[in-house]
């Protein structure tokens, strides 16, 4: 019997302007259903992170206890023994993280760069070839090359095997996100203002760097967020085309170790003389640390950018 | 020549934007365009030759449809051809169900704060890769410490093997593909009925619509549209498997193939494990070609139904 109560307070309020962003919800589920509901999602919202948890968990256990008690969820005892031998082998560990951070920045920026001007140019009326070229990356949604003959294009043609560009290029551009953008330009770019520039006398290019780019940063910051996270996640490209040591990413690295740790060793070996540390890995503990250190950089920045994410995504129809 | 001329004359006009299209269109056609004409190696027996990949390509001798006769004779065809169909199937059905409750139950909690924690806690796992994703399964599963096992142990229960049991997958797979997937999918359908028009959701509650009802003639009518389109652009790539979930979950498990085996796994481990580059290529060809068909054939559907939505 709360309803009258409810509507009073809108009533009262129906003056004041409904903020926009707060929606209308005028009695949503009534009590017991809206406990209900609230357990249902509150459930599997934690469920989607307890998983995480939980290898956080793991990672703070005593080897011994592991290997006595299996993975418990509160361990007979804690220890940090997995993140101090990770230490003492970091030099693996830092040098995936390099290439994981050099892979994503640099293919953050070379994707950006490359789909934001393809976009743009194929998004002008005064580009007479805009609708053929449209299609050429448009089509490539439709039908693919197949992963064997790319598997050949990258190792024969390009001879990218066991090279840093073999983690970058294969995810520089895509199609989807070339047709969002350009989406994105004929809605947010007005022609009147590039008009009145181009009368000014401003080159296309250099429109396209002061007028064009300010204008669309909400777009080009979904299309960075979006790169950022393929490529950080990336494993794929690692698994078909590295084997040097040195080029593993961090995903890729992750692979490695999920049957023994020994890849992990290869560096810190020649460095390292102490052997009772060698000796006594904790193999289980150690693992999920390394899930942990992986995960940790997304985990902790997940809650800024979840937000960009949410509203990117609704960013461009695919139709314009 | 006056074609030639006025076609010279359009390119120096629009030489400042093919300049913009052009490392787009060099990666284009070098990443997407030269694989797609590679697939005609399927066709032939592929031969590497020293002067690199278009010699390769061409000094191949053609057989015919030998590698298609191939594939289909095993048994694999109809294994991963079934795995893949009917994975996404399943996918589609429960994943629709789950997404649009989902984002129905979201729009109509009273508390919105709350609404939104729900919401970043369940997007989460869509941020994480495959390869994280199965240390998380892992960490369930494993035979001798995994928490499946602890829990059944307290009951006195034989531990299971469960990378060895192809029973139990169908289920771990589309459980785990919808916990990733359903944060993500609702998030479109929120967006939707955010979006619906307030005053319609007035007129029902003056004609005395209760909450359920107003869900069921008003909120699912409205986002019906999105729904269909979504549907049917879904099954255009019923054809293609999540090569992660089907490579990085089961662990690489001989055992399980039977049910975790899919085309993209299957070209695969044709590429890395056999060697078999023609087999491989035909399989993906197959893949491509009936992917392309279905994508074509689900447009057209869309097109007949609501134009406004087709893809092209």
């Amino acid at each position: 019997m709360d309803k009258p109560a409810e509507l009073l307070e809108r009533e009262e309020s129906m003056p004041k302007r409904i903020p926009r962003k707060k929606r209308y919800n005028p009695y949503g589920f009534s009590g017991k259903t809206s406990i209900f509901m609230h357990v249902m999602l509150g459930t599997f919202a934690f469920l989607c992170i307890f998983p995480f948890l939980y290898v956080i968990i793991i990672s703070l256990s005593n080897e011994q206890s592991l290997a006595a008690n299996g993975y418990q969820l509160i361990p007979e005892q804690w220890s940090f023994e997995a993140y101090k031998y990770l230490w003492q082998m970091r030099s693996q560990v830092v040098q995936a993280y390099g290439v994981t951070i050099l892979v994503t920045v640099l293919g953050t920026l070379i994707s950006v760069s490359v789909i934001a001007l393809y976009a743009y140019a194929i998004s002008r009326k005064q580009f007479i070839y805009r609708k053929q070229f449209t299609f050429i990356a448009f089509f490539t949604m439709l039908f693919s090359g197949g992963m064997v003959p790319f598997y050949i294009v990258m190792t024969q043609f390009l001879d990218l095997k066991n090279s840093i560009w073999a983690l970058i290029l294969p995810m520089a551009v895509n199609a989807f996100y070339i047709i969002i953008m350009r989406t994105f330009f004929m809605r947010t770019v007005p022609e009147a203002i590039l008009e009145s520039a181009r009368i000014d006398g401003a080159g296309e290019l250099r429109i396209f760097l002061t007028i064009v780019l300010p204008l669309s940063i909400p777009g080009i910051a979904t299309i960075a967020l979006f790169s950022t996270l393929a490529y950080w996640n990336d494993w794929f490209n690692a698994l078909l085309f590295i084997d040097d040591p040195n080029l593993i990413p961090l995903q890729s690295l992750l692979m490695r170790i999920e049957n023994n740790m020994d890849f992990i060793k290869q560096n810190a070996m020649l460095s390292n003389q102490n052997s009772a540390i060698l000796s006594s890995i904790p193999q289980d503990s150690a693992r999920m640390a390394m899930v942990v250190i992986a995960t940790l950089p997304i985990a902790l920045s997940y809650p800024f950018f979840q937000k960009y994410f949410v509203k990117g995504l609704t960013i461009g129809g695919v139709k314009d | 020549m006056k074609k030639l001329k006025q076609f010279g004359k359009n390119l120096y006009d629009n030489r400042i934007w093919l300049l913009m299209i052009l490392p787009g269109f060099i990666w284009l056609i070098v990443m997407k365009y030269i694989p797609m004409f590679g697939q005609i190696i399927a066709f032939k027996d592929f031969r590497f030759h020293p002067d690199g990949f278009f010699a390769s390509v061409f000094h191949s001798e053609w057989v015919g449809l030998e590698n298609f006769q191939f594939l289909f004779s095993t048994n694999d065809a109809f294994i991963i051809t079934r795995n893949t169909l009917l994975y996404n199937i399943v996918f589609i059905v429960v994943g629709l169900i789950l997404a649009v409750a989902v984002a129905i139950i979201l729009s109509e909690l009273t508390k919105q704060k709350l609404a939104k924690v729900y919401q970043t806690g369940m997007l989460f796992p869509h941020f994480l890769s495959w390869v994280v994703v199965s240390y998380f399964v892992f960490a369930f599963l494993s035979m001798d410490k995994g928490l499946f096992n602890n829990v059944l142990g307290f009951f006195n229960i034989d531990p299971v093997a469960w990378y060895n049991e192809p029973d139990y997958w169908p289920y771990f797979i589309t459980v785990i593909s919808q916990w990733k997937g359903v944060g993500f999918s609702s998030i479109v359908y929120l967006a939707a009925i955010v979006g619906i028009d307030r005053t319609h959701y007035e007129a029902a509650m003056i004609d005395g619509a209760n909450k359920w009802q107003q869900i069921r003639h008003v909120t699912i009518p409205m986002i019906m549209p999105l729904i269909v389109i979504l549907t049917i652009l879904n099954i255009g790539s019923i054809f293609s498997a999540d090569f992660g979930l089907f490579y990085q979950i089961p662990r690489d498990s001989g055992p399980l193939y039977s049910v975790t085996n899919v085309i993209d796994t299957y070209v695969y481990r044709g590429l890395m494990t056999m060697g078999d580059i023609g087999m491989s290529t035909a399989a993906g060809l197959y893949q491509a070609t009936v992917g392309f068909v279905l994508i074509l054939l689900t447009n057209y559907i869309v097109r007949k139904i609501d134009e406004e939505n087709a893809l092209f």
